[in-house]
């Protein structure tokens, strides 16, 4: 099988954001940035997946040359092979965009995937946007949030998270998979893994030699602003016994805050 | 005009879906343009007057085989076909499962960014201006569109609900023609949906644990407090899933999801950066710690320094109380 793994580079999860104002851009100085959680969850499928059946896995990443540290990690993971679709203009938060240069990619430059694997949404910009908008420009059938995936022959089923509960969907390859947490325990890079991925050649691709004209490669989003979220008045303490301070905290729930 | 994407299940059309149609109505007034809705599926009729109720001027119903079994591909194609017919402004979806599955696929068809999870729309100088969190709520992109028709999917439990006092206006059905080739994946089953059991997501009440459970078993806690109060869901940290207490399905934060409940009660939850930027869009926030020095006081409302096993029993009884009036 020929899986493609799509990833990013994004701040963790216990980053502090700061924000530029006036720049509209939040500061990225100081931020640690890793590959994306939801990303080591297709990754770890797509290693997953080739153990059992055989063939490669290739990871791509949009972004500048810093993104080559995450395409390292996944190597060290055990990816085959990775290529850096390099793109210098900062965070766009323009899932459309991307998707473009990732489909032209394809289309143009690295055919033949039989399952092309995203995390569900990046840890930053949010959207969720990029693997449905993707399938869409390829044609292919799209599980997004998945929790459970399984192929056999020229398809296969799985199941996505939806409120509540859950949908088994069924879809013929080539298609487009989106991970969400629960769908496996991704591994650790092994130190020969480490050392076996810093000899891989990662090959390096201007998004500017995709093919695509220049109005494909502008953002769709004219930003009018970048705020902190507005802070919350500080909260008001109940004391008592546990009795009295719960008996207080549904009558303040109900007379104060009128929230029930 | 501005057409709404209504998503029902068994029938009944999602709340997520009527605040959709509900706040595409108030932007609709101020732009002086229509607010109508687009069903897709059989048998959908029924729910039209719920949405001349919450301000539909008009209801499309879009019927094939191919739509009554969810599929990205399927819906995406009728959908667009009734968008360039129509050529609405602007096309919102909610910002539900089937709207994250579904936008970003129109929205490609239609070569259009889309302004995804909005938790506030304005108009200024005749356009839409959206606002969304990024980095989970860390940070607030406010933005405008500049392709057309304009898309946005909008965040559920933000945007009230719209009383237009009507019941009926005009239902428009059409026959899809669509090609079996086209639709390359679609759902053959719904699984684990338990009867009156709400997603984080949709619940006004969400009653979270963290490590201060102590166990898996101390769950039911939270359980029992949900079966007292309607519409409301359980919810977790990270740590009490990644300690595998409880179904990562019920975990909010960063990993996890973002809410936005009337009220959101956090039991010994330290409040871990990460799980802030995914609750603190809630209305109101109470916390129940023995800490007082846990992060998570700074952002409640309310807060209680004691043991949670010894507020949870009086608090059940409260809300049995004050609920039964």
């Amino acid at each position: 099988m020929n899986i493609f793994v799509f990833v990013k580079r994004v701040p963790d999860t216990e980053s502090k954001i700061r924000v530029d104002q006036a720049q509209k851009k939040i500061v990225e100085e100081g931020l640690n940035f890793v590959l994306n959680p939801y990303d080591e969850y297709a990754l770890e499928e797509a290693l997953r997946l080739r153990e059992a059946k055989g063939g490669k896995v290739t990871v791509f990443c949009v972004g500048p040359e810093e993104c080559l540290t995450v395409l390292r990690k996944c190597l060290a993971m055990g990816a085959d092979e990775a290529v850096l679709l390099k793109d210098v203009s900062p965070e766009q938060y323009d899932g459309l965009r991307t998707s473009r240069i990732l489909a032209k990619a394809l289309q143009t430059k690295f055919p033949g995937a039989d399952l092309l694997l995203f995390g569900k949404q990046s840890m930053g910009a949010d959207n969720s946007q990029v693997p449905a908008m993707t399938a869409e420009w390829l044609g292919l059938p799209q599980v997004n949030v998945v929790v459970k995936l399984q192929v056999e022959g020229n398809g296969g089923t799985a199941v996505r998270e939806i409120e509540g509960g859950e949908e088994k969907v069924q879809f013929s390859l080539p298609a487009v998979i989106s991970a969400q947490k629960g769908l496996n325990e991704p591994r650790y890079e092994t130190l020969r893994g480490i050392m076996a991925a810093k000899k891989v050649a990662i090959p390096v691709v201007p998004v500017e030699e995709l093919g695509l004209r220049p109005e494909e490669l502008e953002t769709g989003l004219e930003v009018t602003a970048l705020d902190l979220p507005p802070g919350r008045k500080a909260g008001r303490m109940l004391a008592g016994t546990p009795e009295e301070a719960a008996r207080e905290l549904v009558r303040l729930l109900r007379s104060d805050a009128k929230a029930i | 005009m501005i057409l709404v994407y209504i998503e029902s299940r068994k029938g009944k059309v999602k709340k997520a879906s009527l605040e959709a149609l509900s706040e595409a109505r108030r932007r609709a007034e101020e732009l002086k343009v229509e607010a109508q809705a687009v069903l897709a599926g059989s048998g959908l009729g029924g729910a039209a007057a719920e949405l001349f109720g919450c301000g539909a001027s008009k209801v499309h119903l879009l019927e094939s085989p191919l739509l009554d079994a969810y599929s990205a591909q399927a819906h995406a194609l009728a959908v667009e076909a009734l968008v360039r017919e129509l050529k609405p402004a602007a096309v919102f979806f909610s910002a539900t499962s089937l709207g994250k599955d579904l936008a970003p696929r129109l929205a490609a068809r239609l070569g259009v960014s889309l302004a995804s999870d909005c938790i506030r729309l304005t108009v200024q100088e005749g356009r839409l201006e959206y606002t969304r969190p990024i980095y989970a709520g860390k940070a607030l992109l406010s933005f405008r569109l500049k392709t057309f028709p304009q898309m946005a999917s909008l965040r559920p439990n933000i945007f009230p609900l719209f009383d237009s006092g009507q019941k009926s206006g005009e239902v428009l059905k059409k026959v899809v023609a669509l090609d079996q080739n086209q639709v390359k994946g679609k759902v053959v089953e719904i699984t684990g949906e338990k009867a009156g059991a709400l997603d984080v997501t949709e619940a006004e009440v969400i009653f979270s644990g963290g490590r201060g459970l102590k166990g898996p078993e101390n769950f039911r806690l939270l359980n029992e407090l949900s079966e007292v109060v309607p519409r409301s869901a359980v919810g977790a940290s990270r740590s009490a899933v990644d300690a595998g207490w409880i179904d990562h399905h019920h975990q909010v934060g960063q990993t996890g999801k973002t809410v936005s409940p009337n009220i959101y009660f956090a039991f010994g939850i330290s409040g871990a950066i990460q799980h802030l930027a995914g609750m603190s869009s809630s209305k109101v926030i109470v916390a129940v710690n023995k800490d007082p020095e846990a992060p998570i006081f700074k952002a409640a409302d309310y807060g209680i320094v004691a043991d949670i096993f010894q507020v949870i029993p009086p608090l059940k009884e409260e809300l049995k109380k004050l609920l039964a009036e």
